[in-house]
C-alpha cells in the first residue's frame, strides 16, 4: 500500500465521518428546536398533502427563487439539476453491480457537468456585476463556487482530456467499504478532484450549504395554515399554562 | 404639514433598483425606552457592564427557543433574491436595509459565537465581536424593518427577516435596551386596556356620541355597546377606531352590519385593544399576557365569538398566534371560526344576501385596495388560501361601483408594506416612514394617474394612521386613504325598527366631545 493510497483513504474516511455526524447533529438540532407560532407565509397550503406539494416545488422547481429573481434562478437550477446528475452518475464508482437507471443516465451525467460549471459561473458573475450582491458575499462565498468549480471543470478535464484508471478509482472506493485498501492511481488531477471533493464533504455541515437541510426545517414553508383549527403549542410555552 | 427635513423620494412610472449607498440611514433611530417602562414589561432599565455576555446567553436561549432563528441563521445561501424586496431598501438606498444585510447584522455575530468556523476564521465568514458599535446598528436597523414578511416571499428557503428583527428586539429589550414607542404603549395596555391609553368612560362617551351621530345621520337607532355581559359577539378592534378620521368610520360601519345582522354584540373597556405590541417586540410573554385580556373578558362578558376589527398586525396574532397564546376556545360556539375578521363576518351576510347597499354613496370615489402584510402574508381569511385577499375585494365591489387594483407586484402576497409597520410609527421615525413608503405610493400614484382612482381602502390601523401622515409628504390628500368598513358604511340601506322613532337620549348633548383635541394628536402615534 502506498502513502498516497493510505492518506486518501484515511481522508475519505473522515470526510464521510465528518459529513454523517455533522448532518445528523443538524439536522436534529433542527428537529428538536421548537417552532413556538405558526408562522407560515400564507397564501400557504391548508392541508399535510399541500404542504408537501409546496415543499416538492421548492425542492425541485425553487418556486421563490423563481418568483424572486429569473436570474438567479435560472443558473442556480442549471447548477442544481447538474450537481444532481452528476452525483447519480458518481453512483457507479460506489456500486457494484451498477443498478440499470444509474448506467442509464451515464452519458447525460458527463453533460450535466458541463451545465454545473455554467451554472455557477453564472452564479459567481452575479457576484461581481450586482453591487447588491457584491456587498453581502464574503470570501467564503466566493470560495465555496472556486471549490466547486475547480471540482466541476477537474473532472470534466478526466471525462474528456486526461483521462484517468477508472476501474483502479472504483476498486479503490469499493475496498473502502470493507477496509481492504487498493491502489489509487497517482494522476494529479484526479488526486486534486478527490482531495476538493474530500473538502467539501467536511465544510458541509459547518458552512451555508446546510440550505439543503434547512430548507425542509423552514416554519414559513413546511407549516399547515390552520392555527384556528388546531391548538399549537410548543413545549417550552406550555409551561407558562401551569402557573 | 408635510415639512421634510429630508429628501422625499421621487415617484416614477416604473420602479427601479436603487444603487446601494452604505450608511444613508445610519442616523435613523427611534427614542430609547427609559427605565419606567422597561420594568412593567419585565425588562433592565439600562445596559449592564455584562451586557455582551447577557446578550450572547439570551441569543442561545432564543436559538433554543424558536426554530426559525436556529434554521435561517444556518441557511441564507447569499443568493440576492431578497436584496432588492424590501421597500426600506428601496426608499433609502442603505445596503443594511436590504434583507440579508439586516440579517448578516445579527449573522455576523452568530457565527462569531456559535459557530466553528466564525470561532476560529471570523473574516473568513463576516463574522464580529459583539461590540457597541454592532449593537449599535442593530438598535438602528432592527428599528428599521417593519416585519412585513415580504422578503420571506421570494427567499429560496422562506427566511424571515422578520423572525430575526423580534429576536433582535428582544435579545436587546433583556439587556435594557428597549424602545419607548412600542413598550410604553404595551404599558398602557396593562394599566388602562389599551394603546391610545383611553379609560372606560371616555370610550363609553364616545360609543354614545357614535350612536347620536348616525340616528341624525340616519334616523335609524345603531347600537355601539361596551361591556355588555351576556352579548352574543365581543368584537375587539384597535383602539384607534375609538375615534380619529379614517378608523372611526370603519366602527361606525361595523356597527352598522352588527346592526343588519341583527346579532347582539359588545365592545369590552378591559379588552379594548386589538393591537398587541406584543409581537413587534418579539415578546413571547407579553404577547401572551395582552392576548390573555381577551380570554379573560370572553369569560366574564359569557359570549359566543369573537370578531375582531380592521388591523394588520393585530390579525396576524388573532388568527395565527391567539388559539396558542390564549386558548383553547373550546367554551365559545363551535360553528364559528375563533377569531373571526370582521371582513368575513360581512362578506358572509353578503353571500348570504342579507345586506342590501346602495352603491352610488361611494360614486364620489374611484377605489383601490391597499393589502396589509400581516394580513396578506401571515394570515387567512375564510376557508381557502388567498381568502385575504379575495375578500376584502370582494367586499369593495358590493358596495363601491369603481375599483381598480394596483400593480400586481405590489399587491396581494406581494404588497408592500405603508412603511410604518412593526412597531415603528412614531414621529421619531417620520424619516425611514416617509421613504419606506415611496414603493407602496408609487403604485397608488400610478393607479391615480391611469385609472383616475382616487381613495384606497385598507384593513388596517397602522397602515390607515401611516398613509395619513405620509401621502401629503408627496403631495397627496391625507383623506385619500379610507377604512373598508366606512364604505359599507357610506352604502349600506338600513333597516328602521320599532324603537328608532323615540328619543332617549337624556343626558346631555357634548358626550361627543368627552375626547378632547389633545387626545387625537396622538392618535398616530398610537395606532
Ligand atoms: C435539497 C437540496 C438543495 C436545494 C433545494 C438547493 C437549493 C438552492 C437554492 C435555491 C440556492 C439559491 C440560489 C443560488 O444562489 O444558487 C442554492 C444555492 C447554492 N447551493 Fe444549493 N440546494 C440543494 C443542495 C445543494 C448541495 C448538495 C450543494 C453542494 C454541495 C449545494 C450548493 C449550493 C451552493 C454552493 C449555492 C450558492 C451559490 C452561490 O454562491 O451563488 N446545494 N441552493
Ligand atoms: S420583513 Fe419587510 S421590512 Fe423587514 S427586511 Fe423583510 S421586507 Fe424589509
Ligand atoms: S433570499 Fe434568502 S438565501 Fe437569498 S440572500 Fe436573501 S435571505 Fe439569503
Amino acid at each position: 500500500m502506498s502513502f498516497l493510497t493510505g492518506l486518501y483513504a484515511f481522508a475519505f474516511y473522515f470526510a464521510a465521518l465528518v459529513l454523517v455526524a455533522g448532518l445528523t447533529w443538524k439536522v436534529v438540532q433542527y428537529a428538536r428546536t421548537p417552532a413556538p407560532l405558526k408562522i407560515p407565509t400564507t397564501p400557504a397550503p391548508i392541508t399535510g398533502g399541500g404542504v408537501v406539494l409546496r415543499m416538492t416545488r421548492e425542492v425541485v422547481l425553487f418556486e421563490s427563487l423563481f418568483r424572486g429573481n429569473k436570474w438567479t434562478w435560472i443558473f442556480s437550477w442549471i447548477f442544481h439539476f447538474g450537481l444532481f446528475l452528476v452525483t447519480l452518475r458518481h453512483l457507479r464508482y460506489f456500486m457494484d453491480p451498477v443498478p440499470t437507471p444509474i448506467a442509464f443516465i451515464q452519458p447525460f451525467g458527463i453533460y450535466a457537468g458541463f451545465a454545473m460549471v455554467l451554472g455557477l459561473a453564472g452564479l459567481w458573475a452575479r457576484r461581481f456585476l450586482v453591487d447588491r450582491v457584491r456587498y453581502i458575499s464574503s470570501p467564503s462565498d466566493h470560495l465555496i463556487l472556486g471549490l466547486l468549480v475547480l471540482i466541476g471543470c477537474s473532472g470534466i478535464l478526466m471525462s474528456f482530456v486526461v483521462h484517468t484508471d477508472i476501474v483502479s478509482v472504483k476498486a479503490f472506493f469499493l475496498g473502502l467499504y470493507s477496509f481492504d485498501l487498493k491502489p489509487l492511481p497517482a494522476d494529479p488531477l484526479l488526486l486534486l478532484h478527490l482531495s476538493l471533493v474530500a473538502g467539501l464533504m467536511i465544510i458541509f455541515p459547518f458552512s451555508k450549504l446546510l440550505h439543503a437541510p434547512g430548507l425542509f426545517f423552514s416554519p414559513t414553508r413546511n407549516q399547515v395554515d390552520n392555527p384556528r383549527e388546531w391548538r399549537h403549542l410548543a413545549p417550552w410555552a406550555a409551561r407558562f399554562e401551569q402557573r | 404639514m408635510a415639512k421634510a427635513t429630508f429628501v422625499v423620494p421621487a415617484l416614477r412610472q416604473y420602479p427601479q433598483v436603487p444603487a446601494v449607498t452604505p450608511g444613508t440611514m445610519a442616523h435613523s433611530a427611534p427614542f430609547v425606552a427609559k427605565p419606567e417602562f422597561q420594568s412593567p414589561l419585565g425588562f433592565p432599565g439600562a445596559l449592564a457592564d455584562d451586557w455582551q455576555a447577557q446578550a450572547i446567553t439570551k441569543m442561545g436561549e432564543l436559538l433554543g427557543k424558536y426554530r426559525s432563528l436556529r434554521v435561517y441563521m444556518d441557511s441564507c445561501v447569499k443568493c440576492g433574491a431578497c436584496t432588492d424586496k424590501c421597500h426600506y431598501f428601496l426608499g433609502t438606498k442603505d445596503p443594511k436595509n436590504m434583507p440579508v444585510g439586516r440579517q448578516d447584522l445579527m449573522r455576523k455575530v452568530y457565527r462569531r459565537y456559535f459557530t466553528l468556523v466564525g470561532r476560529i476564521a471570523p473574516k473568513l465568514v463576516g463574522a464580529t465581536d459583539f461590540t457597541k458599535e454592532v449593537l449599535d446598528d442593530w438598535y438602528s436597523y432592527f428599528h428599521q424593518c417593519s416585519q412585513c414578511r415580504r422578503c420571506s416571499v421570494f427567499c429560496p428557503y422562506g427566511i424571515d427577516t422578520a423572525e430575526i428583527s423580534m429576536a433582535a428586539r428582544e435579545i436587546m429589550d433583556s439587556i435594557g435596551v428597549g424602545q419607548k414607542y412600542c413598550n410604553e404603549i404595551i404599558g398602557k395596555v396593562y394599566t388602562i386596556g389599551n394603546n391610545l391609553g383611553l379609560p372606560g368612560p371616555a370610550l363609553r362617551d364616545t360609543l354614545e356620541g357614535l350612536e347620536e351621530d348616525v340616528y341624525d345621520e340616519t334616523g335609524v337607532k345603531v347600537r355601539y355597546p361596551i361591556d355588555q355581559v351576556g352579548a352574543d359577539i365581543l368584537l375587539v378592534t384597535p383602539s384607534a377606531d375609538f375615534f380619529a378620521e379614517p378608523h372611526v368610520d370603519g366602527l361606525i360601519g361595523y356597527g352598522k352590519v352588527f346592526h343588519e345582522a341583527g346579532v347582539s354584540w359588545t365592545l369590552s373597556s378591559y379588552a379594548s385593544e386589538a393591537a398587541n405590541f406584543g409581537m413587534f417586540i418579539g415578546s413571547y410573554e407579553n404577547m401572551r399576557r395582552i392576548s390573555l385580556r381577551i380570554r379573560e373578558e370572553a369569560i366574564r362578558l359569557k359570549v359566543k365569538r369573537i370578531i375582531f376589527g380592521e388591523c394588520g398586525h393585530a390579525w396576524r396574532v388573532a388568527y395565527s398566534f391567539l388559539n396558542t397564546l390564549a386558548g383553547p376556545w373550546d367554551f365559545l360556539d363551535s360553528r364559528y371560526p375563533v377569531p373571526q375578521h370582521i371582513c368575513e363576518f360581512t362578506y358572509d351576510l353578503i353571500q348570504q344576501g342579507k345586506l342590501t347597499f346602495d352603491k352610488t354613496q361611494n360614486d364620489d370615489k374611484v377605489l383601490t385596495y391597499h393589502d396589509s402584510c400581516n394580513v396578506a402574508r401571515a394570515s387567512r381569511m375564510g376557508d381557502q388560501p388567498g381568502g385575504q385577499f379575495d375578500i376584502p375585494r370582494a367586499i369593495i365591489k358590493a358596495v363601491c361601483n369603481q375599483f381598480y387594483d394596483m400593480d400586481e407586484d405590489t399587491i396581494r402576497d406581494r404588497t408592500f408594506c405603508c412603511g410604518g409597520g412593526g412597531g415603528l410609527l412614531t414621529d421619531d421615525l417620520m424619516e425611514l416612514r416617509v421613504k419606506g413608503a415611496q414603493p407602496r405610493v408609487e403604485a397608488l400614484n400610478n393607479v391615480m394617474q391611469e385609472k383616475g382612482v382616487t381613495h384606497m381602502a385598507a384593513i388596517c390601523a397602522i397602515c390607515k394612521s401611516q398613509f395619513t401622515k405620509v401621502l401629503p409628504y408627496y403631495g397627496m390628500e391625507m383623506d385619500q386613504i379610507v377604512s373598508l368598513h366606512q364604505l359599507v358604511s357610506n352604502a349600506i340601506v338600513l333597516t328602521p325598527r320599532e324603537d328608532d322613532d323615540e328619543d332617549d337620549d337624556e343626558d346631555g348633548e357634548d358626550d361627543a366631545q368627552a375626547l378632547d383635541d389633545d387626545d387625537s394628536e396622538s392618535i398616530d402615534e398610537a395606532a
